[in-house]
């Protein structure tokens, strides 16, 4: 027999305990935060067909996902890599509703290829979305759970990042670029590989204010950016104007309600370019190479499904948040009881348990002693009543 | 500066080419890497250390940030895909050309090509451009010997001098690309360290032009 049968896929890993009621924990508590705030939560399947499944996402995506053959009809069906499209058709097809809608939801997904090093192929995703609603206030509201969840995983100092992938694309859009360029120029940007940058807009000869502008975009990070913007970008169309205007209004929003929050820009920070519409924002922590949350505006994703909806969220992987947690996870020590049919002692037995104890019975003949079963006290009768004793 | 700063380096010509450019944002190594056998060098600022590593490794080590920014070759860079990575300046070092190479007067071969290289997405990004595709073998070094011993019919490779071809009977061939290092950083610490790490880029353009 092949000796190493206990060995998991790789990026594929298991919770064990203590950890894994640490991480139920949280879980209540983060699904029970959203739910003060009037988030609803939802259950999408573990596979669907693959055409809902990828819907107004992007190749990335496409390729994310492991895929199978339904045996019952041969279409072809999808692992969901990302539960948010999923969230989307609920609210658009099988809620339908005209009411603003708050969406959330936890599950593993699964990934064809991991997203960092030492990233998991199964991220327990964790998220929430809000629909129907197209101003600032909605994704200030997502932003601030954002914010919320981090710090119920006892996450510290956190790097918030913001961004609008309308400047880009409006900027594009000036410009008269075509589709190819559009990507290429995306492509050099995700690097803010200026000197590429130069040479591909040089070879285009553009209109030189675009031009110029379209290479001042890789420098437009960090945290006095959105006045600066205002300023380089000054020959950009309404549309550019706007996504800055837009932008700025969050960021006050956000500092009002969140005093003391440190936020930075980054206006050529176009994660997740392909579906978002409007303001896009990450958290970072020192010493972890990507992002540890994400979200952003992603208006209309609902039309396929026959009902456009304008939509903001955010999403994380709780157990990259659960590794934040630096206070050591115990297990809260138990009561040991014999393994006797006493009806006295039963009845203590439920009554210690009804009082949140764990109450461990003693299996006959079994190895190891109550210490060894993680009971620092244990059932012993005296003067013909059971009573707790320490161990 | 007050930010902690990794700097990953690799030995050799990367090394002494970044050297200058670092002196000139105000960091001077305190140990030499061909004389010390040390892997983290300090310099003379507290936060700001060192490592060397080997040149392929530069960009993982980047890309996760277990340094916050390094020095990379464009052929290297392009290998790894550049993915996580942001790679803002042309620092115009230690430059080459990405070629094919061949053995000298010998006409193309009939049929699937067979490429020797370590350039092995660039090599096939190379020809698949070209509407051909090819066999590519997977070599770590010596690729010049490869067609002599008809273990492949070019190979994809670095040519400098193009000296060691000419000793091997070779001849540069296609030209792939122009190689040259760039200052490459974390996305993270982009933003996480960016008071720090845009002065440093600034300091690093300045001295190229």
């Amino acid at each position: 027999m092949n000796k190493e049968t206990w060995l998991l896929p790789e990026g594929i890993e298991e919770v064990l305990p203590p950890q894994a009621e640490y991480l139920e924990g949280i879980r209540r508590a983060l699904l029970d935060l959203y739910h003060s705030y009037g988030y609803e939560l939802v259950i999408p399947p573990f596979i669907e067909y693959l055409e809902s499944l990828l819907t107004g996402t992007g190749d990335d995506l496409d390729l994310k996902t492991f895929k199978l053959t339904d045996q019952l009809n041969g279409r072809m069906m999808g692992v969901r890599a990302d539960m948010t499209p999923q969230v989307a058709r609920i609210d658009a097809h099988q809620l339908g509703r005209e009411t603003p809608t708050r969406l959330c939801y936890m599950g593993t997904v699964l990934h064809t290829r991991a997203e960092g090093f030492d990233a998991s192929r199964a991220p327990l995703q964790i998220g929430l979305e809000l629909y129907g609603h197209k101003g600032s206030e909605s994704d200030v509201e997502v932003f601030q759970l954002m914010v919320a969840t981090l710090s119920a995983c006892g996450v510290e100092d956190v790097y918030y990042d913001l961004g609008h992938v309308g400047i880009y694309r409006g900027l594009v859009k000036q410009a008269g670029l075509d589709v190819q360029q559009e990507s290429q120029l995306f492509d050099a940007l995700q690097r803010k590989a200026k000197p590429e940058i130069k040479e591909m807009l040089s070879d285009w000869s553009l209109d030189s204010k675009v031009n110029d502008m379209l290479l001042a975009l890789a420098d437009l990070n960090g945290d006095d950016v959105i006045d600066k913007a205002g300023t380089v970008l000054a020959a950009a169309s309404d549309e550019v104007k706007a996504a800055i205007q837009e932008l700025s209004d969050i960021a006050e929003a956000i500092k009002a309600r969140i005093p003391g929050i440190s936020l930075h820009y980054d206006l050529a920070e176009l994660r997740g370019y392909h579906y978002h519409t409007g303001v896009v924002f990450a958290a970072f922590v020192q010493d972890k190479g990507s992002a540890i949350a994400q979200g952003g505006r992603y208006d209309g994703i609902g039309e396929v499904f026959g009902n456009a909806r304008p939509a903001t969220g955010f999403s994380s992987d709780l157990k990259t948040l659960l590794a934040f947690n630096t206070d050591t996870v115990v297990q809260k020590p138990g009561i040991f009881a014999p393994n006797e049919q006493d009806a006295a002692l039963q009845s203590a037995i439920t009554a210690a348990r009804e009082n949140g104890e764990r109450v461990i019975v003693e299996l006959p003949g079994q190895v190891g002693d109550a210490k060894a079963m993680q009971c620092d006290r244990r059932f012993i009768a005296e003067k013909g009543k059971w009573v707790i004793k320490p161990v | 500066m007050s930010d902690k700063l990794t700097i990953a380096l690799s030995k050799g010509r990367i090394y002494k080419e970044t050297l200058p450019l670092l002196k000139q944002a105000g960091i001077e190594p305190v140990d030499d890497p061909e004389t010390s056998r040390k892997l983290i060098l300090d310099t003379n600022q507290d936060n700001v250390k060192l490592v060397i590593i080997r040149a392929t490794d530069v960009p993982t080590y980047v890309q996760y940030g277990a340094a916050d920014v390094g020095v990379a070759g464009k052929d290297v860079l392009m290998e790894h895909g550049g993915e996580g990575l942001y790679e803002p300046v042309d620092l115009k070092i230690a430059k080459c050309k990405l070629m094919t190479a061949g053995i000298k007067g010998q006409p193309a071969p009939n049929g699937r090509l067979r490429i020797a290289t370590k350039f092995v997405n660039s090599a096939r990004a190379f020809y698949a451009k070209q509407g051909k595709q090819v066999e590519i073998i997977k070599l770590y070094g010596s690729m010049e010997l490869a067609p002599i011993v008809k273990l492949a019919d070019y190979i994809v490779d670095l040519v400098d001098t193009g000296n060691t071809l000419k000793a091997n009977g070779l001849e540069p061939l296609e030209h792939i690309c122009d190689v040259s290092s760039r200052l490459v950083i974390n996305k993270a610490a982009m933003k996480m360290k960016h008071k720090s790490i845009q002065a440093l880029i600034d300091s690093f353009a300045a001295a190229v032009k």
